[in-house]
């Protein structure tokens, strides 16, 4: 694909350029509908970003979208496709449940380390299927994640009005113990003196899901296992030859990837909801996609391309709000989003690459 | 359990069975082409969408803004549906075959497109929530009575399978079936068929021997976006339902994904496949949870077998299921 493009060409212009087109489009939807697609920006920027109510559950969704993007990116530098993150999540949630019904928690450090341990191995378990159909049967990972996000979807419904339904006619489990409760950033804020959003639901795994990309980039750049994923995602072939083992790499990578979608339970279902509630993840597994497609598979740009899409899916709230424009305009844009910079990124990249080799011959 | 519970299960297995069938088709022309299609639930749900929509305009009063019409509706929403869906599988078509993106991320973005437009144009059409208005009887597919099937109720056994069973469908689940036998036709026994197949095995071979892949290939994208239209239309014009409600495929785009690959990309392996599945369908909405006597099944349980199934035949455990070779991979012509 290296054709002697500059690195800000590929890394910033054309993604930007995509993510443009994705908004013009967008505004085409916004005006198709008879409303006014500047007021409709203006009140998204407004809501996402307003200090107090706007900020906090910005940085709520971001989080969520940090680890699916983290997860969907790691999988990617092996060259394989996780579109399971959403069930894995799902799944996570149940093991997050689990936990935190299970014992009477002294204090909540305890409580979000088991929580953690819990999300992180319920997801990579449920990742473990998929990844071990696809290095030891052949079957395609990309339709073996789709049908476990299926079959997530199912065991939770039976679950919810099953075994983990709590007193009561609705489909959710009982509230965990209070002691389980994570700080809120109002709560890790207000140590220093700022008096963040009381009422918001973000916390304390915002600050997980930064380490967990500063985790990611030491493990795909830094480790001698990530040079190896890398590797292994360039050529499999050329790996073998090097003594990497596939069955190694695929088994770890999507561990690895699984364990990180699960990771985003912590926060929606230990932080938020605070039990486990039907459709907890909510499409995030395919945010995800769009976020480490945006953010290039690098943590720097899938932590801002997450912070991107979190502002997206708060400001969405606003528009329902102020414009009567249903909060899928917001399901709208990311679609148009994953397209423009996914599948339909050629339409950006081939011009630019033909204008700057152009330039180039002429400079020489 | 007695003949007449039998036939009844039957009958809704067939109904059930429908839409998958069509979309499932609609998949096997794609991905015979070579270009794996995950979006065939987005299609699905846009061609639902249109057709709710269109024909509820269609047969709405004039002085309510719509045309009046007191039959024939359900043809609008039909054509509707089916421009719809091609228009989607065009832009998959564009994204896979002449920019040569990411099949599989194309077909996520279609997926999360539809579910969103759909609620935003019908919220703001209709203002009901991203439901369309209940469609009146002109508005939609009505059961159809075969000939004699009143004559013939009084012979054992064959008499209520055929009036019950065969007859009395609408006239897309007839389609279905229809479709089944043209697509093994064109697939197996015509030299487009041949060469469409060869696309998705090795599509260098076909390129050298003077015959445009690309062309091939969106002639299949649209008749893969044809086939979703009609599945989708049948959801809103030919089921019980009255109308187009809100993310009204619930998943159906996965199990006719499910079903390609359990009937190994074969058309009539498809059929009874897709009939297994809306069997189970019937199964789970008639009984909540069956008990096999040692065990209790619940009802989720049989929701989530098609996806089950599918992973063990991926799985090679019961027979091997090889996608066409070139799936998933642009064709760069050589120079």
């Amino acid at each position: 694909m290296n054709t002697g493009i500059p690195k800000w060409v590929d890394v910033i212009l054309i993604p930007l350029l995509s993510l443009i087109l994705a908004f013009v489009v967008s505004g085409l939807v916004v005006l198709s509908i008879g409303k006014d697609p500047i007021q409709a920006i203006k009140l998204m920027v407004y809501g996402a970003f307003r200090l107090n109510d706007g900020i906090g559950p910005t940085l709520y969704y971001t989080t969520s979208f940090i680890f699916t993007g983290l997860a969907v990116a790691v999988a990617f530098h092996a060259k394989l496709f996780n579109i399971g993150g959403e069930g894995q999540a799902a799944i996570a949630g149940v093991g997050v449940t689990l936990v935190m019904l299970a014992f009477d928690w002294p204090h909540w450090t305890i409580a979000l380390l088991v929580g953690t341990l819990a999300a992180a191995a319920f997801g990579a378990a449920w990742a473990a299927v998929p990844a071990y159909l696809q290095v030891k049967r052949g079957s395609h990972i990309v339709i073996t994640t789709i049908m476990f996000n299926l079959i997530a979807g199912s065991v939770i419904a039976y679950l919810l009005v099953g075994p983990l339904q709590a007193n009561g006619s609705l489909p959710e489990s009982s509230r965990f113990p209070s002691a389980a409760a994570l700080p809120t950033l109002h709560d890790i804020l207000g140590v220093v003196g700022i008096n963040f959003d009381r009422f918001s639901d973000a916390n304390i795994t915002f600050f997980m899901a930064l380490l967990a990309a500063v985790g990611v980039w030491l493990l795909i750049w830094k480790s001698r296992l990530g040079y190896e994923i890398r590797m292994f995602g360039e050529s499999d072939k050329a790996a073998v030859y090097a003594g990497i083992s596939p069955v190694k790499i695929t088994m770890i990578v999507m561990l690895i990837s699984g364990a990180l979608a699960g990771l985003m339970a912590v926060n929606t279902v230990q932080g938020q909801a605070e039990r486990l509630v039907l459709g907890a993840v909510e499409g995030a597994g395919f945010i995800g996609i769009a976020v480490a497609l945006m953010g290039r598979n690098h943590p720097v740009g899938i932590v801002l391309a997450a912070f991107l899409f979190g502002a997206l899916t708060q400001g969405g709230v606003e528009l329902q709000f102020e414009m009567q424009i249903p909060a899928q305009m917001v399901i709208v844009i990311q679609a148009l989003i994953i397209m423009f910079t996914g599948s339909l990124e050629n339409l950006v990249r081939m011009p630019v690459e033909r204008l700057f080799t152009r330039m180039k011959k002429r400079a020489a | 359990m007695d003949f007449g519970s039998i036939l009844q299960i039957l009958d809704s297995a067939v109904r059930f069975s429908t839409p998958l069938l069509l979309a499932c088709l609609a998949g096997l022309w794609s991905e015979r082409s070579g270009i794996f299609d995950i979006g065939l639930e987005g299609k699905m749900l846009i061609g639902a969408f249109a057709a709710g929509a269109f024909s509820a305009i269609a047969t709405m009063p004039v002085y309510d803004g719509g045309w009046g019409w007191q039959t024939g509706g359900m043809w609008v929403g039909m054509v509707a549906a089916i421009i719809a869906s091609i228009l989607l599988a065009l832009i998959h078509g564009v994204a896979s075959i002449t920019l040569r993106g990411n099949q599989l991320i194309s077909g996520v973005a279609i997926n999360f497109f539809a579910a969103g437009i759909t609620v935003l144009l019908g919220a703001s059409w209709f203002r009901q929530g991203g439901d369309t208005p209940q469609l009146p009887a002109g508005g939609r597919f009505r059961p159809i009575e075969l000939p004699l099937s009143e004559t013939l109720s009084d012979v054992p056994v064959f008499g209520p399978i055929y009036q019950n069973l065969i007859s009395g469908h609408n006239l897309i689940i007839y389609f279905g079936f229809f479709a089944v036998l043209a697509t093994y036709w064109v697939l197996f026994r015509t030299r487009y068929g041949l060469r469409l197949r060869a696309v998705g095995e090795n599509p260098g071979a076909v390129d050298t021997a003077g015959i445009s892949v690309v062309k091939l290939r969106y002639s299949a994208i649209i008749i893969t976006g044809i086939l979703c239209g009609i599945a989708g239309a049948y959801l809103s014009l030919g089921t019980s339902a009255p109308g187009f409600g809100r993310d009204m495929t619930a998943g159906r785009g996965f199990i006719a994904l499910a079903a390609l690959i359990f009937a190994k990309w074969r058309p009539v392996p498809a059929m009874w496949a897709c009939l297994l599945f809306g069997l189970l369908e019937a199964i789970s909405t008639k009984y909540q949870s069956i008990d096999l006597g040692f065990m209790v099944l619940p009802g989720q349980f049989m929701q989530a077998l098609p996806y089950v199934m599918t992973v063990v035949i991926l799985a090679g455990f019961v027979g091997k299921a090889i996608p066409p070779k070139a799936g998933g991979e642009p064709y760069v012509k050589e120079r």
